[in-house]
């Protein structure tokens, strides 16, 4: 049961290579707007087509240029949940989720499919709503009852909660993530937020600019991102370059300071990186003065700006981020971090 | 008075049949173009699109270089029976040229700003391409496909150049309701002239508003 993908496609000036498997479990294809993540989807759902590759379900060939395979969506059962869900605006809620179940002929046995999949993604007394007068959460359940009735061999979302309010996506993303988990098969998503991407996945795919760049379990990728486009997608305010000085030790060059890690530094280090929640005044290890230039309040959590005594005047000034509740009274004329949270970045 | 009705009978079905052959030949085309490198659009797009803005005597003049009797095309046609100089189904043909590009342009730009994930979606779900044209796309797009079918069918009604061009005006044979009224007026019958111009005005009037009348009932069919 998994997915293998190699995918290169040439779109003007912008190249897409992506080359990775997916097994069963949640899969994120993680990458700011415009690196091709959603590309990759169509290309597997057989939307778009690439100029060259493979593409491999379950042990189905779905494309491969070298034979000439290129199966239409239609043969692949790939389920794609659409962005804005695309349900059928003339229809209603009964009519869409029966798109879905149009192969299967026997009448009564469709009948009862949809009562199921309407209790199950609670949508009774709906059947009859148009697309219109549902909710963004009740309109996304009929796309995904729609498709999971459909009984698809993936499932690939695109984005699947950018279109709906903030305050209704915390407890979707519990629903939705359960859903999944009870499907218990591939699920291929694209988002562009780390949020999202360590709620849900238990995989991380990093996309940058039409690469591929590694995939990593989710944890894994967060404590050790290991490149500076994944640093960056995940969340991390401070990158700057350095090189290696020691066996455990780096330079930074623009902010002045050398830093002690607890991971063994490798040749060809591009970047370290510090997330902007780990620095701290008590913390024994890489202190350096700092002085502070701009503090920012945000609803539960306080922004500070800080330089480095040594500090290039053309750099970036360095983010620290703490709870509103453990705010200092007075500012530490010096900071640390710990060893353990110093990103070594390599690419 | 005692009227010959056959001017009202023959626009009618003129304008009836045209409309149904440009209906369906419009979407076609629209649906394709819209898929076309755009290169190629481009040229099938001003092709097309050239009856709307030649004058209509001038499109007649091409259908009869095309058809006419001493013509290849026509004489060919000929052996078979089929002669569409001076014969009502003549105007058909002269009428769903000149009406043809009101219906494709509309119904290009409806396809145009249609949602295309709506489509995939259907694919996705294994639903076939003709159930997602007909039963998704058009439904989609019936604002627009709407539109230029009344504007094709009001064209083909009030089509007077190219008909004349090509079927001229025969008493009870080809005549029909704007040449009617030109030929009237010419012999000076001022009051048949004008009688027909009111049954004009009338069937103008009956069919806009059956178009309000659906577009309402669908605006409420949407919010209920």
């Amino acid at each position: 049961m998994s997915l293998i993908a190699d995918i290169h496609k040439r779109l003007g000036d912008f190249r897409l290579d992506a080359e990775f498997e997916a097994d069963e479990g949640i899969t994120c294809l993680l990458g700011a707007s415009g690196c091709g993540k959603s590309y990759t989807l169509k290309c597997i759902a057989g939307i778009e087509r690439p100029d060259y590759g493979h593409i491999e379900l379950d042990g189905v060939v779905l494309f491969d240029s070298k034979k000439h395979i290129n199966l239409p969506p239609q043969k692949r059962r790939v389920g794609y949940l659409f962005q804005n869900y695309a349900l059928f605006p003339n229809m209603t809620v009964r009519q869409n989720i029966l798109c879905g179940l149009h192969r299967e002929s026997d009448r009564t046995r469709r009948e009862k499919r949809l009562r199921e999949m309407l209790s199950l993604m609670q949508l009774e007394g709906l059947e009859n709503h148009k697309p219109a007068q549902l909710s963004g959460g009740q309109q996304q359940r009929v796309a995904l009852g729609r498709i999971l009735v459909s009984e698809p061999r993936m499932l690939m979302l695109d984005e699947p909660f950018s279109a709906l309010d903030a305050h209704l996506r915390d407890a979707l993303k519990v629903e939705l993530r359960d859903m999944l988990l009870r499907y218990g098969r591939e699920v291929l998503m694209v988002t562009h937020s780390r949020e999202e991407a360590y709620n849900m996945s238990s995989r991380i795919a990093v996309m940058d600019a039409g690469r591929l760049l590694d995939m990593k379990p989710t944890k894994e990728l967060f404590a050790d991102p290991g490149s500076i486009a994944a640093a960056v997608l995940t969340g991390c305010k401070n990158i700057s370059g350095a090189r290696k000085t020691g066996a455990y030790e780096v330079e930074v060059p623009a902010w002045g300071v050398r830093l002690e890690t607890s991971m063994p530094v490798r040749d060809g280090l591009k970047a370290v990186g510090i997330r902007a929640h780990y620095f701290n005044p008590s913390a024994r290890q890489n202190r350096y003065s700092v002085e502070y230039i701009e503090e920012m309040e945000e609803p539960f959590e306080h922004t500070l700006q800080f330089r480095y005594r040594d500090q290039s005047p053309d750099s970036e000034p360095i983010w620290w981020r703490m709870a509103k509740d453990k705010r200092p009274q007075s500012f530490p004329e010096e900071l640390g971090i710990a060893p353990v949270n110093i990103l070594l970045l390599y690419k | 008075m005692n009227i010959d009705w056959y001017p009202l009978w023959n626009s009618l079905r003129i304008a009836a049949i045209s409309c149904v052959l440009v209906f369906f030949l419009g979407i076609f085309f629209a649906y394709y173009a819209s898929r076309l490198p755009r290169v190629i659009k481009g040229v099938l797009d001003v092709i097309l699109t050239l009856p709307m803005v030649l004058p209509p005597t001038v499109c007649g003049y091409f259908l009869l270089l095309l058809v006419g009797v001493r013509r290849p095309l026509g004489m060919f046609l000929a052996q078979y029976g089929v002669k569409f100089v001076m014969t009502w189904y003549g105007g058909v043909l002269a009428a769903a040229v000149v009406a043809f590009p009101l219906m494709y342009r509309t119904a290009r730009g409806a396809f145009e700003s249609f949602d295309r994930t709506l489509a995939y979606s259907g694919q996705t779900l294994g639903l076939s391409n003709t159930y997602i044209f007909w039963r998704i796309r058009m439904p989609a797009c019936r604002q627009g496909i709407l539109a230029g079918t009344v504007l094709a069918f009001a064209r083909a009604l009030g089509e007077y150049g190219a008909t004349s061009m090509l079927i001229g005006y025969t008493p009870g044979r080809t005549a029909t309701i704007s040449t009617t009224v030109y030929q009237l007026w010419r012999t000076n019958d001022e009051a048949g002239a004008f009688f027909w111009v009111l049954v004009n005005l009338a069937i103008s009037t009956v069919v806009l508003l059956a178009v309000n009348l659906l577009e309402a009932r669908q605006k409420k069919a949407v919010r209920a």
